[in-house]
């Protein structure tokens, strides 16, 4: 058996011809698995659960027909809960963690038919942009083993960039999904704060978290949103907007669309490369009829400072309850209960858990917590309104994705504040609420992809999508001078 | 007590709510159920889960709110309280610091001469954490269990400013407290179980002076009288320390109940930094003005309103209506008798009397009173239509403890109903003066109190089922016949 092209729009057709089955689909991605398993994207497989799985739902494609995702083979990041299944976050404090119930996005998949692969390698609690801080040992990006696939959800990506499964969840705090959907060529989108529900996500930065999917291809992508979207009564936070038909959205006119193009996002940091690249992409666009106009967001330069205070607070707060007690890694050697938290957490916590742990118990505490954290709030509510202003002048907004091509595994790892920046360009959708995507647009002289992102007003993921799905048809990205 | 200095008080209670499910999960809040069986993966704080405000827990806040003269915060917010606990599976509690549900309000006590005004700083709703066992019976000294069964259940914290001046007006203050939970119907005010618990701060000062001196903080006290207890017990440490030219050092105090005296909590477990924060997992509480006069619409009685009413409708003198309303549910006992029987006074002295006597003796409250309002009711009726008489009927009364079945039946069954056929009781008496001929000649002879004596011979011997009034006719009507015929006896 060969499949054309690792989409689920493709499979979905065999499907519907009856000329494949879910047990042939799933077993041919385990086969794959098996092949390529020194990329290490994954922390647990789930082969016998997804043949069960297939086969009900073959069943059940016999008897009913066709769901939204019926066969839609799935990885899933491993901070998303799954019944049953070990839930580990990449630390070594949760790595016999059995999740007691499924995550809303879980329920939403398997209740549409989609089966689950995987459970995918991560920089430990999502901390991290290049995958390197796993338990589980570093994942490595397909398009070049030495170099990193970025992170947090570095496996998700990989996963999907390597033809391990159609399509992965993976979470987004600060660039999580994107930047490795960049590194690695895929489509990766972080949904409006609210859109998706964070029910059954491990907590890494509460107010900054959202789930989001990563694709090959942008029309799988908005299939995934539309299923997973939508109010739950399990996440206050959780938006009651209705969820639109994303898949329907992309056929739409794009008549009037106006790009803003932000002066901020393309300063020295940028690489000469990837500012070719996405000046190529602009050109294209305007070629195409649409009106680009320059904007400003000029609060962008507080962003990294502004994201590692609200982000570490909440996080210091949410990894509380990794103490030992209850579930999870526990210090075999106590003597007391201020012992017990103390060896269980230094014994299982990886270093930039712990930094991270540290620098949020700092801007809490008393007498600090105005001169960081509540000044933090404001400078956040400053970049909410410098999106806000920006919309007022055009309807989404064209950045790169990251600074950096794929950087090697090992070069940042010394230098906390480098590997920060790495996050430069994606952390400001976070700390606004907003939704953004990551589409690949090409690759630089070391074959490494580029990433484009969009960022879009809140709730509006249709015009995203719609954009980028137009990139991705009708952009040609071997159509450049080098 | 000493009076050179006066005491300034602050009290910290905190009201566990009646809400049947937890505050941020919909787990039962039900008491006493087999240990960590009331719990999800919410409560138990498991890896990836989120809080979901219960709506409920917000509403019972206003009904406090609105009966202590508190402001309503039209936004309010949650905050995460962070500390290391082995009860507190989250490693914070979800709790309000700053802007709380209520603030700026006032409770009034009375002392027997005049009316105080209590200042309520705030009140705010927060989750109840789990509890630690330490219990030898169950475990080795070196282990702990933990039951998370009440791990998440709604409290509200009422935190009242200094303005409590003795032990005696703190003790008033949380029974007034109690009462008006009670009313509110968000409360059981039971404080052996923990749903009231109090924490007071104390601090001294030269009669009369303004100024404030430094405060300590009294901890673990399980009754109001144990609150009362070490309030009084710390007075008098801090005058003695002041007395003895030393300066207070500001400590938290645990109060011994057995021991009847404070210790010192150790440093380390004071030197908390709860490094409180807005909770991102919960959105802002929004209070409209409707929700609220829903709400006040709805408001039970509350005690003071009661009072008027029972001394109004009912003619009951104040001090009656007092003892009454002092408890809903022996407000609720009195008015379901009172439904039955019209006079209303004696409603009143039979439940004042027999049966709060019987309460206490039993220590059991009122729901668990065997004789219900209307077999109260009903033995009321028996006296009113004079089946039987007083004696009876507080020996019915005593059987009815007992024996559930209507008090009409019983009287049937052990034949106590009052006997007023003359006839009958005429040979009774004709009996009782033929034994006693003695008392009977000191009667003729001018010792009148000799009447009461044979009265009560008269009925013991019916067993007391005797119509009194009958036997009094009767029984005088023969002996002024008998003096008659002495008369006679010596005129021939």
């Amino acid at each position: 058996m060969k499949l054309i092209e690792n989409s689920y729009g493709s499979v979905r057709n065999l499907l519907a011809e009856r000329r494949i089955n879910c047990v042939k689909i799933v077993d041919h991605y385990l086969r794959e698995i098996n092949k390529q398993n020194t990329l290490n994207s994954f922390i647990t497989l789930l082969n016998d659960r997804a043949l069960k799985r297939a086969e009900l739902i073959d069943h059940q494609i016999r008897e009913r027909g066709l769901k939204k995702l019926s066969g839609l083979v799935i990885a899933i990041k491993d901070n998303i809960c799954v019944k049953d299944v070990r839930t580990t976050c990449a630390s070594r404090i949760l790595s016999n963690f059995i999740s007691p119930y499924d995550a809303t996005v879980i329920h939403k998949l398997e209740s549409e038919d989609a089966i689950i692969i995987a459970k995918t390698n991560m920089d430990e609690f999502a901390m991290g942009s290049s995958n390197e801080t796993s338990h589980f040992g570093t994942v490595k990006n397909p398009h070049d083993t030495t170099r990193v696939p970025g992170g947090s959800s570095g496996g998700s990506a990989v996963s999907v960039a390597a033809n391990l499964s159609m399509a992965a969840l993976g979470s987004d705090t600060g660039g999580s999904i994107r930047q490795p959907a960049s590194f690695c060529g895929i489509v990766g989108l972080k949904p409006t704060y609210g859109r998706v529900s964070r029910f059954g996500l491990v907590a890494f930065a509460s107010s900054l978290d959202q789930i989001g999917p990563l694709t090959t291809n942008v029309e799988d992508c908005a299939r995934i949103l539309e299923v997973i979207a939508g109010q739950d009564t399990n996440d206050s936070t959780c938006s009651d907007s209705p969820v639109p038909s994303y898949v329907e959205a992309l056929q739409d006119n794009m008549q009037g669309l106006t790009i803003g193009l932000p002066i901020e996002y393309f300063s020295e940091h940028l690489e000469t490369e990837i500012k070719t690249r996405i000046d190529h992409v602009i050109d294209f666009l305007k070629a195409s009829g649409f009106s680009v106009v320059p904007i400003s967001l000029p609060h962008t330069e507080y962003a990294i400072a502004d994201y590692y205070i609200i982000a570490t607070a909440e996080a210091s707060s949410n990894l509380e309850r990794y103490d030992g007690a209850r579930y999870g890694y526990r210090s075999e050697s106590v003597q007391s209960l201020d012992e017990m938290y103390v060896n269980s957490r230094r014994q299982a916590f990886g270093d930039e858990v712990k930094r991270r742990i540290m620098l949020g118990t700092y801007v809490l505490s008393s007498g600090y917590y105005d001169a960081y954290y509540r000044k933090a709030q404001k400078v956040r509510a400053l970049i909410k309104s410098d999106f806000q202003n920006a919309f007022d002048r055009c309807d989404c907004i064209l950045t790169p994705t990251s600074p950096t091509t794929a950087f090697k595994i090992g070069d940042k790892m010394s230098d906390p504040l480098d590997m920060y920046l790495s996050d430069i360009y994606t952390v400001p959708a976070n700390l606004a609420g907003i939704p953004a995507i990551s589409i690949p647009v090409g690759k630089d002289m070391n074959d490494l992809p580029i990433g484009l992102q969009i960022m879009g007003r809140s709730f509006d993921e249709s015009t995203l999508l719609k954009l980028a799905f137009f990139i991705e048809r009708n952009y040609s990205t071997r159509d450049i001078a080098r | 007590m000493n009076t050179m200095y006066e005491p300034v008080i602050g009290l910290e209670i905190h009201i566990q709510l009646l809400t049947n499910s937890k505050l941020f999960c919909h787990c039962s809040t039900c008491f006493g159920a087999p240990q960590n069986t009331q719990v999800c993966p919410v409560c138990l704080g498991m890896p990836g889960v989120l809080p979901v405000l219960n709506e409920r827990a917000i509403e019972f806040g206003i009904r406090l709110a609105l009966a202590t003269h508190c402001s309503i915060a039209e936004r309010s917010i949650f905050a995460r309280k962070n500390y290391f606990y082995p009860d507190l599976p989250k490693g914070y509690q979800i709790s309000q610091f700053e802007d709380p549900l209520c603030s700026n309000g006032f409770i009034e006590v009375n002392d027997t001469e005049s009316t105080h005004r209590i200042r309520i700083t705030r009140i705010h709703i927060e989750e109840d954490a789990g509890k630690s066992i330490h219990a030898e019976e169950y475990v080795d000294a070196d282990q702990t269990l933990i039951d998370l069964n009440r791990c998440g259940v709604p409290l509200l914290e009422l935190v009242t400013e200094p303005d409590i001046r003795s032990p005696q007006e703190a003790y008033l203050f949380l029974t007034k407290l109690k009462q008006l939970v009670q009313y509110l119907d968000i409360c059981d005010g039971n404080m052996e179980q923990g749903s009231l618990r109090c924490d007071a701060n104390i601090s001294i000062r030269p009669l009369h002076s303004k100024t404030l001196g430094i405060k300590t903080e009294l901890k673990n006290m399980n009754s109001f009288k144990g609150v009362e207890k070490a309030l009084e017990f710390e007075f008098n440490r801090q005058v003695q320390e002041i007395q003895n030219g030393n300066r207070i050092k500001q400590v938290t105090l645990m109060w011994d109940d057995k021991l009847n005296c404070v210790v010192p909590m150790r440093s380390k477990e004071m030197a908390h930094d709860y490094r409180y924060f807005p909770d991102p997992d919960l959105v802002p509480v929004i209070i409209r003005h409707s929700t609220i006069d829903t709400i006040q619409k709805k408001l039970p009685e509350l005690p003071e309103d009661k009072l008027k009413r029972f001394m109004e409708d009912y003619k009951l003198p104040q001090y009656d209506a007092e003892v009454l309303t002092e408890s809903k549910e022996i407000a609720d006992y009195f008015e379901a008798v009172a439904k039955e029987i019209k006079d209303y006074k004696s409603v009143s002295n039979w439940i004042m009397g027999d049966v709060l006597r019987s309460l206490n003796e039993g220590k059991i409250t009122i729901n668990e009173f065997a004789i219900e309002p209307g077999r109260l009711s009903e033995l009321l009726h028996l006296i009113e239509k004079k089946v039987i008489n007083l004696t009876i009927a507080k020996t019915l009364f005593t059987k009815m403890m007992s024996d559930k079945r209507a008090p009409s039946e019983l009287v049937t069954q052990l034949g106590l109903s009052q006997v007023s056929d003359t006839t009958e009781i005429s040979a009774l008496i004709d009996k009782i003066l033929g034994q006693h001929q003695k008392e009977v000649a000191d009667y003729l002879s001018g010792k009148v109190k000799i009447f009461g004596f044979l009265v009560g011979q008269i009925m013991r011997e019916s067993k007391g089922r005797a119509n009194p009034q009958v036997v009094n006719e009767i029984l005088k009507d023969k002996l002024e016949k008998q003096r008659e015929s002495n008369w006679g006896c010596i005129k021939s």
